[in-house]
């Protein structure tokens, strides 16, 4: 079955991707949906067996992939329950958008590629998730990368999108970098790279040190921080998360799908795969709480200007991620990936509703160009105020059990990250809100703002583009009530079982019981204060905005230009890069090594022999000089040396 | 199979062929098509033959396998020939890419066809000798003997700048074989033999002695990877030598220097070999970072995929230095990786330059509108040559650096950055060429690839992929063989470290 599950979604994308031509696209699009439906039903089976049952079958053994030495690597899965929670969740959000792309990629010629990409990037995602050992993970973590890669630069003849596409690939191998550092080191110290034999012998390492690079450091630490390495690129976190918001050049149910509920939270599942390495790494953990804490902030400060809707619901995106690494890094596993479990409903939620919005409005993305949408699309905006309660944690939807829960955990864990940790998330709270609400007012309320032209063609999306918005719908409103008690709550123990580490994790949770009364109050406060002020400022006085951004303006611009990040980076690396592989070539290559090489030589040659040349005059007289010249020269040693012996 | 000398047919059957085709008369094009398809029967027999040694091949040895012995010059050197886990993988590959090559030329080639094919031949039966070779003298034979073809190749079927290229390419490999016939000499009058399994199996070179042979053979085999900074031939090479030409440059020839290290710096001259270290690391990771930067500038096709070449030799070397098993089974499987995957890059560069004539990056842009099954199959080369897991390409670097790793994490970790640089030049070419729009009016009627060209890439991709996802078949013929040689260096190290205490 597990088979089934992660390689059937290949078989869809070989088939469409090989055959889509010879059988058109309705035939691709019906057989990659098809099997993705079919893998996404047998995914829940798994979570009903592995998750709730309890009836985890280990390990399972599908094909040798290396042997070199001590370094043994297979293919194989390993069947825990958070791998079950990651089936569902991946499969669940893959099968909806597939459906939903019918509907919405309805008017492109290029069909069948698209699905086979959607189809292929699902495999890659399973694959890392099934993931037994480092190198398999790795495997399916570049594999989503590409199929990233491909999606964003899907529509191939914008320059925006090839830019975007590459930017993503390349910031990711900057991650991916340390993560594969990382691997290094786990075999060096382990001697192997499988998960069960790390975890074995975590215990037995920690607090150890070795010599890395020219340096005595502590193991684990290390090992983990290149390991989160690779997570933070690949869930765009602070300093790393410059690819995300590009990634919006590619078509809306790809942001849904890779951006934001799948291959994005790759990073999130990762330190919570490795978690018993993780919690015997406190400073890890420390950097992880932080980096998280940072980026929950920093994202939500952008996300407050951005006027594109595709990039508010990105850089909220990026934001979350945030929060569920401060819930891994407070040692709250359990929290960090029910938050990846109900973000996965609602973020795909919001940014399949944009897309509904975008569909509707011809491919226009600019918010200050909408307005009134409310009473054209009323189901799509029903479904975005849905997201948007879930999102900013609404009292009984699914982001008020999971984000409070992190808020929570962090001010629980009473230390001075814990406490940076809480007043980020708990300010990101506010921003969350104020920009989520400021998303719907400008979209669906006040003034239309568009041409009378677009707003004629408004209309409500088909059905293949509603349903699966309605099932996403639900899941943002009861996933966190349904699934409470098994993520974080009392059954816990039951849930769980061992897959994540338990470092504090139940002390976390006791400690959060025994909070002072206003801690817990603090995320739906702020969630209703942000809310107000959106309210205040889009809809009560709209000409608040302006005037606060004209009245500070360097924060403005610093916000909108989201911290210069990009030019930063342009300036520290990308133009020096080119600018030294220039040089490089012309003068390290032309001019030193072949000028004073064969070039160099050559040129010595021709000069030799073109003297030589100059001898041969042609002239008895000068052969003649240089003969008794040579006479001369040859009895002189001759008698000066020669005789001496 | 014992009675048959399998090895020695596989590596003379191309002379076979060459004087078929000699033998035929004219030069009209019936005469031409003939000596096509000489070549291509002969080149495609020879690769089915050559599979015997795979098949019949005994991974749990680790000596010499296939051998033929026979008397030659004076008794003291012989015609020697074996194959065992190192080089046998060289000779398959070397047979498997000859008739993508001959399938290559098929209508490139218009002029004197017939010389073509011969030169091709010839050179398939010297590389395969250089593999096979158990002898010395025959060894510094075949290796020096095939440069004379592809200087040919290069200096006749070569590009406008053809002869300054073949010049260059002289000078530098010309440099080299001098200084390893000397050590070859040397070596001879040392130990009185010039039989290699001899030499082997009592390789006691005296510790000044095995530096100066060391450096010798250094010099020939540092051009022929090519390491920095010898490097500089390689990119001229390729631009001027026709796409076949480049094909077997890139595939088997720079493959020669590897096997060189392999074969005779590590076993013979294992002290040298330590003492010079990091010297070889320092030059591979140099290779990796400067030739990587390098190549994100450059403005023609074929001088980006040769300088993205240097930068995966640098992780073979690396590799092969670090005397690790991922180590050394990392660098060869990058040399085979990359014998398939930078031919396929070559052969991707062809079918555009044939329809096209221009190498000029900016000349190309938005091909996948008229091209899919050539966006396709070099989006999968390129993907390979970036190291994605899932390619073959991912396999060695990956085994390669996680070798480094244990023995020198500096060189790992500043030899990995080159992963972050080749995804920076390779997506950067593939935008450029492939994305966009079709905006150039001489491409709007480019063609996509035709059967034959989808012939020649089809194995190519297979085994592309199959490599990647299930190295076992290459790691294991490899494995005893390296086993065996780590096994001997660290032997010999200890006894010389043992000396010095005493």
């Amino acid at each position: 079955m597990y088979s089934a599950i992660v390689f059937l979604p290949l078989f869809g994308a070989l088939i469409a991707g090989f055959l889509g031509r010879a059988i058109g696209a309705r035939a691709s699009e019906l057989v990659t949906c098809g099997l993705l439906t079919i893998s996404a039903i047998l995914s829940w089976v798994a979570f009903y067996q592995v998750g709730l049952g309890g009836d985890a079958p280990g390990d399972i053994h599908v094909l040798t992939w290396l042997n070199s030495g001590m370094l043994q690597i297979d293919w194989a899965f390993k069947i825990d329950t958070l791998t079950v929670v990651m089936l569902v969740v991946v499969n669940t959000v893959s099968c909806l958008v597939h459906w939903y792309s019918i509907g919405y990629m309805s008017h492109d010629p290029h069909r069948p590629r698209f699905f086979a990409y959607l189809s292929f990037f699902t495999f890659a995602m399973l694959m890392l998730v099934t993931a037994n050992n480092l190198l398999q993970m790795f495997f399916g973590w570049e594999g989503v990368g590409l199929a990233s890669y491909l999606l964003i630069g899907f529509w191939y003849t914008r320059p925006a999108a090839n830019a975007a596409a590459i930017k993503a690939f390349i910031v990711n191998r900057i991650g991916d970098f340390g993560f594969a550092i990382g691997i290094f080191a786990v075999f060096m110290i382990f001697g192997s790279i499988d998960l069960e034999t790390i975890f074995a012998n975590t215990e037995e390492v920690a607090g150890q040190t070795f010599m890395f690079l020219s340096w005595e450091v502590d193991i684990l630490t290390t090992i983990c921080l290149l390991l989160f390495m690779g997570a933070m690129g690949k869930s765009a976190q602070f300093l790393l998360h410059t690819w995300l918001p590009d990634a919006m050049e590619g078509p809306t149910p790809v942001s849904a799908l890779i951006h934001a509920a799948t291959m994005v939270t790759a990073g999130v599942f990762m330190v919570a795969r490795l978690s018993p390495v993780f919690e015997q790494a406190p400073i890890a953990m420390d950097v992880v709480a932080i980096v998280g804490a940072t980026t929950a902030f920093f994202a939500a400060t952008v996300g407050l200007v951005q006027n594109d809707i595709k990039r508010v619901i990105a850089y909220s995106t990026c934001s979350q991620l945030g929060y569920m690494f401060v819930a891994l890094g407070m040692g709250a596993f359990g929290a960090g990936i029910f938050h990846l479990f109900t973000h996965a409903f609602f973020k795909a939620l919001l940014f399949l509703g944009s897309g509904s919005v975008i569909h509707a409005m011809s491919d226009e993305q600019d918010m200050r160009h909408m307005g009134g949408l409310r009473k054209l699309i009323p189901v799509t905006y029903l479904m975005m105020v849905i997201g948007t309660l879930a999102l900013t944690g609404f009292p009984f939807t699914a982001g008020y059990f999971s984000k409070d829960a992190i808020i929570e955990s962090a001010f629980a864990g009473n230390s001075g990250v814990g406490t940076y940790a809480f007043y980020m998330t708990v300010i990101a709270a506010l921003f969350t809100s104020f920009y989520s609400w400021r998303l719907i007012f400008m979209t669906f309320h006040g003034r239309p703002r568009a041409e009378a032209e677009t707003l004629s063609h408004v209309h409500e999306s088909p059905l293949t583009m509603l349903v699966p918005l309605f099932i996403l719908a639900g899941g943002a409103l009861f996933a966190g009530y349904i699934f409470y008690n098994q993520f974080i709550g009392a059954g816990i123990e039951d849930f769980w079982r061992g897959s994540l580490a338990d470092f504090g994790g139940e002390f976390i949770l006791e400690k959060m019981h025994g909070l002072p009364a206003w801690v817990p109050w603090m995320p739906t406060v702020m969630m209703a204060a942000g809310a107000f002020l959106a309210w205040l400022f889009y809809i009560r006085n709209p000409s608040i905005p302006a005037a606060l951004a004209a009245q500070h303006q360097p924060l403005y611009q610093f916000l909108l230009n989201k911290w210069y990040f990009d030019e930063l980076y342009d300036f520290l690396f990308v133009r020096p890069a080119k600018r030294l592989g220039y040089f490089l070539w012309k003068r390290g290559d032309g001019w030193v090594i072949d000028g004073f090489g064969p070039d160099g030589i050559s040129a010595r040659v021709l000069d030799v022999t073109r003297n030589v040349v100059r001898l041969q005059s042609g002239f008895l007289y000068h052969y003649a000089f240089a003969m008794m010249i040579g006479v001369a020269a040859l009895i002189t040693w001759y008698m000066f040396w020669g005789s001496a012996h | 199979m014992s009675g048959m000398p399998i090895l020695s047919i596989v590596t003379w059957l191309p002379v076979l062929g060459a004087l078929f085709v000699l033998s035929i008369r004219g030069d009209s094009e019936f005469a031409a098509q003939n000596a096509r398809r000489v070549a291509l029967w002969t080149t495609t027999i020879t690769f089915a033959l050559s599979l015997l040694l795979w098949t019949e091949f005994d991974t749990s040895s680790a000596g010499f396998q296939f051998v033929e012995r026979v008397e030659w010059l004076g008794g003291s050197i012989s015609y020697h020939m074996g194959v065992d886990g190192i080089s046998m993988l060289f000779i398959v590959l070397t047979t498997f890419l000859m008739p993508a090559c001959i399938l290559a030329s098929w209508t490139t080639i218009q002029d004197r066809v017939k010389e073509y094919m011969i030169a091709f031949l010839l050179l398939e039966t010297l590389m395969i000798g250089v593999f096979g070779a158990l002898d010395l003298v025959l060894f510094y034979l075949f290796f020096e003997g095939g440069l004379i073809p592809m200087f040919l190749i290069i200096g006749i079927w070569g590009g406008g700048n053809r002869v300054y290229a073949s010049f260059k390419f002289f000078l530098y490999t010309l440099l080299g074989s001098v200084l390893m016939l000397l050590a070859i000499m040397a070596m001879y009058w040392q130990a009185g033999t010039t039989d290699i399994v001899e030499l082997l199996d009592k390789s006691d070179f005296p510790a000044a002695m095995q530096t100066w042979l060391w450096l010798a053979f250094f010099a020939s085999f540092a051009v022929k990877m090519p390491m920095w900074p010898v490097h500089t031939w390689l990119p001229d090479a390729h631009v001027e030598a026709p796409t076949a030409g480049s094909v077997i440059l890139a595939g088997i020839l720079l493959k020669m220097g590897g096997y060189g290290f392999l074969r005779f710096s590590l076993p013979m001259f294992p002290l040298a070999s330590d003492m010079f270290t990091p010297l070889i690391y320092g030059l591979s990771v140099i290779a990796i970072i400067y030739t990587s930067l390098v190549a994100l500038m450059q403005e023609d096709v074929k001088k980006l995929i040769a300088y993205s070449s240097v930068a995966h030799m640098g992780f073979v070397t690396m590799g092969i230095f670090t005397v690790t098993m991922q180590g050394v089974q990392g660098g060869i499987f990058v040399m085979l990786s990359h014998g398939i995957v930078s031919a396929a890059l070559f052969l991707c560069v062809g079918v555009v330059y044939d329809r096209m004539h221009t190498r000029e990056i900016a000349a190309y842009g938005g091909l996948v509108h008229r091209m899919p099954i050539f966006a396709f199959t070099f989006m999968i080369f390129t993907m390979a040559n970036v190291g994605l897991p899932g390619t073959s390409g991912f396999v060695g670097e990956f085994l390669t650096l996680i070798g480094a790793f244990q023995v020198n994490g500096w060189v790992a970790f500043l030899a990995t950055t080159g992963v972050i640089l080749s995804a920076g030049y390779a997506l950067w070419l593939y935008r450029k060429m492939v994305f966009g729009a079709l905006e150039k009016e001489d491409l709007k009627l480019i063609k996509d690839m035709n059967w034959r060209e989808i012939a020649i890439f089809a194995p190519l991709i297979v085994l592309t992929i199959l490599f990647g996802i299930y190295p076992v078949p290459i790691l294991d013929v490899t494995a005893a063989s390296v086993d065996n040689l780590i096994d001997n260096y660290q032997a010999a190290i200890e006894a010389a470290q043992s000396v010095l205490v005493e």
